[in-house]
């Protein structure tokens, strides 16, 4: 087991405990940068849309995991960000601020539409951003001149100060905007994880009472929970359609939304970890389950439902036996090697607890 | 001018009158307990001076500012902290986070900063650590600072709670039954806790409990409620003497 | 009359709105749990009729196979809560959603292989004739449904406000600890919940299906259904059934009335309407917690 003598009070404050952490997720980032010398374009092009999906995750991590919000509707802010950044691009508006933009123009809309359905708690959250998924599909539909309804959109090329990127034509220059991208998000939530507002969104998840007496208004910080969480999703958004090539009304469903909410559960609420394991799963899951159908049953035969089948099934089990996620499996593998022989089976017991009426708040 | 000046304050729920035109003030340096059988109204005074409750009628005046004014948020930026009668901790944070949550009124950081993580977020988080550090000297948390509450046991985390007001480095702290479910040992502590709030940090403090030995031990004034409304004020031993309080308590008769 | 008869049809999918939404007030008032796979519920219990009535399949009496079809599906859902729902005892309601909504993903999946992806109709003795009365025509389906409905509404009803269960139900969500000291068998009681949730949505999945064609993904319609219970208020039941009506009927006459495109955002537009100024429903039941 290591043993962390700190020495000052930044110790707690760094991004990294110590020498070897630091070590690790230095050789990890040196690994993602010299993956596209490492593999071919198919894969090269699956682990895009791995951290594109990691992207999305962390953004509804943030919310759901961080706040305590569950939020299904998050794929209509993919949606917002996807087309906002399309169409600023249309505008004439270069690549390097449409991008941007688009997500904190999802982030503002996110504020606008969340200072109404804050208030809401639990279960009636989860039901008005279902609502907003579903009507998400409609407006799309409505706002054609735009939006270009059923037919929909092709995003054009992405030109950086005249540097051409494509996801089909060139995939490893996609997959470095899409890492860096990536890396960005993730140094943005780490940082206000160390931050007062951070602390205020764990306050918040956990005792809105105690949280209000410290001094944390909790609209307000629901509010930058949820700005922020979609600017995120936005972003993610943004990438999708680049990654698809083409998008309409039914690209981000309401089925959309659920797979990101089972995606970080599976993958381990309230981490950032957990958002990358979750993606690796949705991502995976399809190619995996076509190469054992192939094998099983033969090609050719589609048998309708069974991603989202087996997803469900694997995401029921989790809940069931591992609530806390590959994640909290991962620390537990961890630990036990960490502490081994001494590691004992209880450690990690959880606390049972009674539920009480939410009815009472 | 006192501290904090509460004047006939009432609060009804449906038809029950939980709190019945209570006037009492706070002076700045004391120790003011509240004491009252169950249902009495004690918390639900707390309740209104921290917001959680509107009431029907009354002022109630902070240092010369209308708390009335303020919405709930805002009570701990004037200054005033507490603790909850029923633990109400952040269950899935160590004990430092919880602490340095007390810190939240203290920021200064914007959340344009707080993204980026400039020096001067560093600085700050530094300075607030420095200050949760004091609170942990003083209360002897330190085998505990990186564990989560949701495995600590009821003791600490009645202290962890009352860390958490200190944290904020506050003017007023309301103390809501601050020894209920402690052991006698635990309690001792409380008391010279207390005591060392008040002359060490200069903090005012307000405080309901029902141990009679506590507040006998480290109270200036007491107030006793039945009922909703003032039945007897005054130093410890009065307020014990008191005919009306001995019947409240026991019922009528054993006097 | 093409009001009337705009409110007539409008009625009748209210009612089968609120069959579903019955199902997941039952559960939220005896678990605090929402049901998400409510909907899929619903689906089930119209399959497993179907399978248990059609001349295809078992080609049994209806009047056997509907009784047969309710049990089945009461003790499916208590079999559900037993192996599946108990193990989430004191964890999170988030958790319970997303359970729910992934137990939905996998119905309509189990469904689909036994059953089939192609829209199937139960032969129903319901599905016969239709009725007139002056101009408006009522299929009799239609009929049963919303006497059925308003039945089952009442019933519930008064098992929640009279009898002793009914009140221990209610007693186990509001606080699990308190109910447990007071004798109450609180697992037992949650798993009865679910079966009867279970047996709701079986009713509702005849009805269903007598009235027109089912697939496996005609679960989705629980969507409606929450909005439906949402309108109205999570912990009523009659706010169930009034929720259920009033998105029914607002659906035909937006149709009618509105421009295309328009008209499927009606019943979302209102409930996030009455989500924003009346957060908890018409028939509300929130109380403040006290500290």
């Amino acid at each position: 087991m290591r043993i962390h003598f700190k020495t000052s009070y930044a110790h707690d404050i760094r991004l990294f405990p110590d020498r070897w952490t630091l070590s690790i997720y230095g050789t990890l980032l040196l690994l993602a940068f010299a993956l596209p010398y490492l593999l071919d374009e198919f894969f090269l092009g699956e682990v895009t849309n791995v951290l594109i999906w990691a992207i999305a995750g962390l953004g509804l991590m943030l919310l759901t995991g961080q706040t305590g919000q569950a939020s299904l509707g998050h794929a209509a802010f993919l949606a917002i960000g996807c087309y906002a950044n399309t169409i600023l691009i249309e505008q004439g508006v270069p690549f390097i601020i449409a991008f941007p933009l688009a997500g904190v123009l999802t982030g503002v809309i996110g504020v606008i539409i969340a200072i109404p359905v804050l208030r809401l708690h639990g279960i009636y959250l989860a039901i008005a951003t279902i609502a907003l998924s579903v009507l998400a599909d409609d407006i799309i539909v409505l706002t054609e001149p735009w939006s270009g309804g059923v037919s929909g959109k092709f995003p054009e090329m992405i030109t950086i100060f005249g540097f051409e990127i494509e996801r089909w034509s060139m995939p490893s220059r996609f997959y470095y905007l899409v890492l860096v991208v990536t890396i960005i998000c993730t140094l943005f939530y780490r940082n206000l994880l160390r931050s007062p507002l951070g602390r205020a969104f764990a306050a918040v998840r956990d005792s809105e009472v105690s949280a209000t007496a410290m001094g944390v208004h909790i609209a307000r910080t629901k509010g930058k929970a949820f700005g922020l969480s979609c600017m995120i999703t936005g972003w993610a958004g943004a990438l999708m359609g680049y990654y698809a090539g083409t998008f309409n009304n039914e690209t981000f469903s309401l089925v959309i939304s659920i797979t990101l909410l089972m995606m970080i559960v599976i993958g381990g609420l309230g981490s950032i970890h957990g958002a990358f394991f979750g993606a690796v799963v949705v991502a995976f899951l399809p190619q995996a389950l076509s190469i054992l159908k192939d094998n099983v049953v033969g090609s050719g035969v589609a048998i309708p439902g069974l991603e989202t089948g087996v997803f469900g099934m694997i995401l029921i089990l989790f809940i069931l036996f591992e609530p806390m996620g590959i994640y909290g499996r991962w620390l537990k593998i961890r630990t036990w090697f960490e502490l081994f022989p001494f590691a004992r089976k209880d450690m990690f017991r959880r606390q049972k607890s009674y539920l009480k009426t939410e009815r009472l708040r | 001018m006192s501290l904090l000046e509460i004047k006939n304050a009432t609060l009804k729920f449906g038809g029950v009158v939980a709190v019945n035109d209570l006037s009492f003030s706070v002076e700045e340096g004391e120790v003011y307990a509240i004491v009252g059988p169950n249902g009495a109204g004690k918390s639900t005074a707390f309740n209104l001076i921290s917001r959680f409750y509107e009431p029907f009628a009354g002022s109630f005046i902070f240092d010369g500012t209308n708390l009335l004014d303020c919405e709930a948020d805002q009570v701990a930026d004037l200054g005033i902290a507490r603790t909850f009668q029923n633990i109400e901790l952040f269950e899935h944070a160590t004990v430092l986070q919880n602490l340095l949550v007390g810190r939240h009124r203290h920021r200064k950081t914007t959340l344009l900063e707080e993204m980026f993580f400039t020096p001067r977020v560093r600085r700050e988080e530094e300075r607030h650590r420095e200050a949760v550090e004091e609170v942990i000297d003083f209360l002897d948390l330190q085998p505990y600072r990186n564990k989560m509450i949701a495995g600590l046991p009821y003791g600490v985390r009645k202290v962890v709670e009352l860390g958490r007001a200190l944290a904020s480095k506050p003017r007023l702290l309301l103390l809501d039954e601050p020894a209920s479910g402690l052991s006698v040992e635990e309690t001792q502590d409380m008391r010279w806790w207390i005591d060392d709030i008040r002359k060490q940090m200069g903090i005012t403090v307000l405080m309901v409990e029902h141990d009679m030995g506590l507040v006998s031990g480290v109270s200036d004034r007491v107030l006793a409620l039945a009922d909703g409304a003032k039945l007897a004020e005054g130093t410890p031993a009065e307020v014990q003497a008191n005919p009306a309080v001995i019947e409240a308590y026991l019922g009528a008769g054993a006097v | 009359m093409e009001v009337l008869q705009l409110l007539v049809s409008g009625l009748a999918n209210g009612c089968v709105y609120g069959l579903i939404a019955l199902g997941f007030v039952l559960i939220y008032k005896a678990t605090e749990a929402v049901n998400f796979a409510q909907g899929d519920f619903m689906m089930i219990g119209a399959f497993v009729s179907l399978g248990l009535t059609n001349a295809e399949y078992m080609d049994l009496p209806f009047w056997i196979a509907a009784p047969l079809a309710i049990s089945i599906m009461a003790v499916f859902g208590y079999l559900l809560d037993l192996f599946v729902l108990r193990h989430l005892f004191g964890q999170s309601q988030t958790a319970v959603v997303i359970l729910t909504i992934a137990m939905g993903f996998v119905l309509r999946f189990v469904a689909g292989l036994i059953w089939g992806h192609e829209p199937q109709t139960l032969e129903s003795p319901l599905a016969l004739g239709d009725l007139h009365l002056g101009s408006v025509v009522l299929g009799m389906a239609d009929v049963a449904i919303i006497i059925v409905t308003f039945l089952m509404t009442f019933f519930l009803y008064q098992f929640f406000q009279r009898t002793k269960l009914g009140l221990a139900m209610q007693a186990a969500s509001q606080n699990q600890m308190a109910a447990y000291f007071m004798g109450i068998p609180v697992k037992r009681v949650q798993g009865l919940v679910w079966g009867l949730s279970g047996a709701t949505a079986a009713v509702a999945g005849i009805l269903f299906a007598s009235k027109g064609a089912i697939d496996p993904n005609a679960g989705l319609l629980g969507i409606k259904a929450f909005a439906a219970a949402v309108i109205g208020g999570f912990g009523s039941l009659p706010g169930a059934l009034a929720g259920g009506l009033i998105v029914g009927v607002i659906e035909p006459f937006a149709a009618r009335y509105l421009a295309a495109g328009y008209s499927q955002i009606a019943p979302y537009a209102l409930l996030l309407a009455v989500l924003v100024f009346r957060p908890h429903g018409l028939f509300s039941q929130v109380r403040v917690k006290k500290v």
